[in-house]
């Protein structure tokens, strides 16, 4: 059993720049695999800075690095890619809009 | 020889820069001054010289590949067009012609990013400004669940937090900042205020604030925290609202991705308009792609909706959640799909972004994306405002022309456009 947590994707300056450098190429990749957590989080998993775990939600998983940044505890971030697009679901609640925000997912380590 | 052009607009993100310096050799651009690193790549990362369209990947000739477009769209049953936001006004009236023609769907980018904006302007009205008068006067400044430091990095300094304005000369002193988010971004660390929501928690935070500006009474309880903000904290943000100047909200995706959307930014809405009652307030949503804004208008102008529209029985019908690209791709109702300037391939859910590649796709796209790596014709177009001309619309809704600096060597997307509108059968 992992550590769950809420998933919130969003934008990076790093991300943008790898997407112009190509969404092929090692930058993106690097920059849309990289997973924020709490410290404590990160501590709670015995993970390394930068340690690769297993992200699971209801829709798919994906596998990422995790560093520890200024977040409150039960959060993870993951910048918009398509390591997030894996594991967001394409329901839209009638709106045209997937939640691409606040989905619970389980940290597990690999 | 080196060549200087002054005054040139970045169509790529919803700020549209216009101040821009290009130095540019033999048509290709040398250097950029004055863009941020988003603008400086947009230019710079763009090889303007001809490239011939792919069909399954193989290069073709561009009648080939316009006869193989041609074909896919006469032979779909349901053809879907998306994306429309980065490219120009022009190329967008186009593709929404070409829509109504074919009896298609249309949707824009907008779906997955500010659609349930644009819903909460239909429920509670925008009361709204441009961005001249935010840099001119406004005196409090209200980011909500917005990152501009990442995806609007020149926000600030011409338009917000530090720009000199008018009435407002002292700069960032004379403005108070507030940022109200699930995560301390880059922007909100330079706030004087910062407000930690929970996340999925944004209303009712806003319908708090709503309660204590209109002096609701409400029970403190011990302990208590409102979606992880005390009413405390609240209070004081309400008061700060009252009774500033000229306040400005401006809203991202933190407010229409999570759970609520239209419901989050509807709640923000009606707190700036009854703001009105105190204050002059106003709000701007914070749009993502160049021309986002221009998709919006040049739908509703036409069709009368900003976006999720279905052509099918011959005149305009409105279906967010059921025209919506995701939803249309999650049911396999679009059997073809053109996709204008954008990379749904990269964005959208896994599954939807499937059920993409599973059906003949035309991509009309500069650059050799995901979505057009995938694609069964790509026809590589020119760029609006470099080597194209066009206009696009501002975040605030202001039109601007741009001004393009390189000689055209490749077809525009809407003369592409204007081709396939011509060939295609109804
Ligand atoms: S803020 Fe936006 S429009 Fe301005 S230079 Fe940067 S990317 Fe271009």
């Amino acid at each position: 059993m992992g550590l769950r947590l809420v998933l919130v994707t969003g934008r990076t300056l790093e991300q943008a720049a790898g997407m112009h450098k190509g969404k092929c190429s090692e930058e993106y990749r690097a920059a849309v695999s990289r997973g924020e957590i709490a410290p404590e989080n990160l501590a709670a998993l015995s993970l390394a800075e930068g340690g690769a775990a297993l992200l699971r939600t209801e829709h798919g998983t994906a596998e990422v690095r995790l560093f520890s940044a200024d977040l409150p505890a039960g959060l993870l971030f993951l910048p918009l890619g398509p390591f997030a697009n894996t594991l967001v679901g394409d329901e839209t609640e009638g709106t045209g809009m997937p939640s691409f925000k606040g989905i619970p997912v389980e940290v597990e380590l690999l | 020889m080196t060549e200087r052009t002054e005054h040139v607009t970045c169509t790529f993100c919803g700020c549209l820069c216009d101040d821009i310096t290009v130095e540019h050799e033999d048509g290709r651009i040398s250097s950029v001054s004055r863009a941020c690193p988003n603008g400086r790549a947009h230019f710079l990362d763009y090889a303007p010289a001809p490239r011939l369209p792919r069909i399954r990947g193989e290069e073709a000739s561009w009648e080939e590949a316009l006869a193989e477009a041609t074909r896919i769209l006469n032979a779909a049953r349901s053809p879907l067009l998306y994306g429309l936001s980065s490219a120009s006004t022009e190329a967008i009236r186009k593709a929404v012609s070409l829509a109504d023609r074919l009896g298609a769907f249309v949707d824009s980018t907008s779906s997955v990013c500010h659609g349930p904006t644009g819903l909460a302007m239909q429920a509670v009205g925008e009361p709204t400004c441009t961005l001249g008068e935010v840099r001119s006067r406004a005196d409090l400044l209200l980011f909500w669940g917005c990152n501009p430091a990442a995806s609007h990095p020149r926000h600030f300094a011409r338009y917000s937090t530090t720009a000199k304005g008018r009435f407002v000369p002292e700069g960032r002193k004379g403005r108070t900042v507030i940022f109200v988010d699930v995560r301390l971004t880059p922007g909100a660390r330079s706030a004087d205020l910062f407000l930690r929501v929970d996340p999925g928690c944004d209303f009712e935070v806003l319908t708090t604030l709503r309660a204590l500006v209109r002096e609701k009474p409400l029970r403190e309880q011990e302990g208590v925290c409102l979606g992880g903000v005390s009413l405390g904290v609240l209070r004081d943000v309400a008061t700060r609202l009252k009774s500033c100047r000229y306040g400005v909200a401006f809203m991202g995706m933190g407010l229409t991705m999570t759970r609520g959307r239209d419901v989050n930014v509807a709640e923000l809405f009606r707190l700036v308009a009854e703001l009105n009652t105190y204050t002059r307030f106003s709000v701007i949503p914070m749009r993502g792609h160049g021309n986002v804004t221009g998709a919006d208008q040049v739908l509703t102008w036409q069709s009368g909706f900003p976006f999720a529209v279905s052509y099918a029985r011959g005149y305009p019908r409105y279906g967010p959640g059921e025209f919506t690209a995701v939803d249309l791709l999650r049911r396999g109702d679009a059997d073809a799909a053109l996709i204008l300037a954008s990379d749904p391939a990269a964005h959208f859910p896994s599954r939807a972004a499937a059920r993409l590649a599973s059906i003949p796709t035309v991509v009309l796209d500069p650059e050799e994306s995901l979505t057009a790596r995938g694609a069964t014709v790509w026809l590589p177009t020119g760029k609006a405002g470099i080597d194209v001309p066009g206009s696009a619309y501002r975040m605030d809704g202001v039109p601007l022309r741009l001004r393009p600096f390189l000689a055209p060597r490749r077809p525009s997307d809407e003369e592409i456009l204007g081709r396939l509108l011509e060939e295609v059968t109804p």
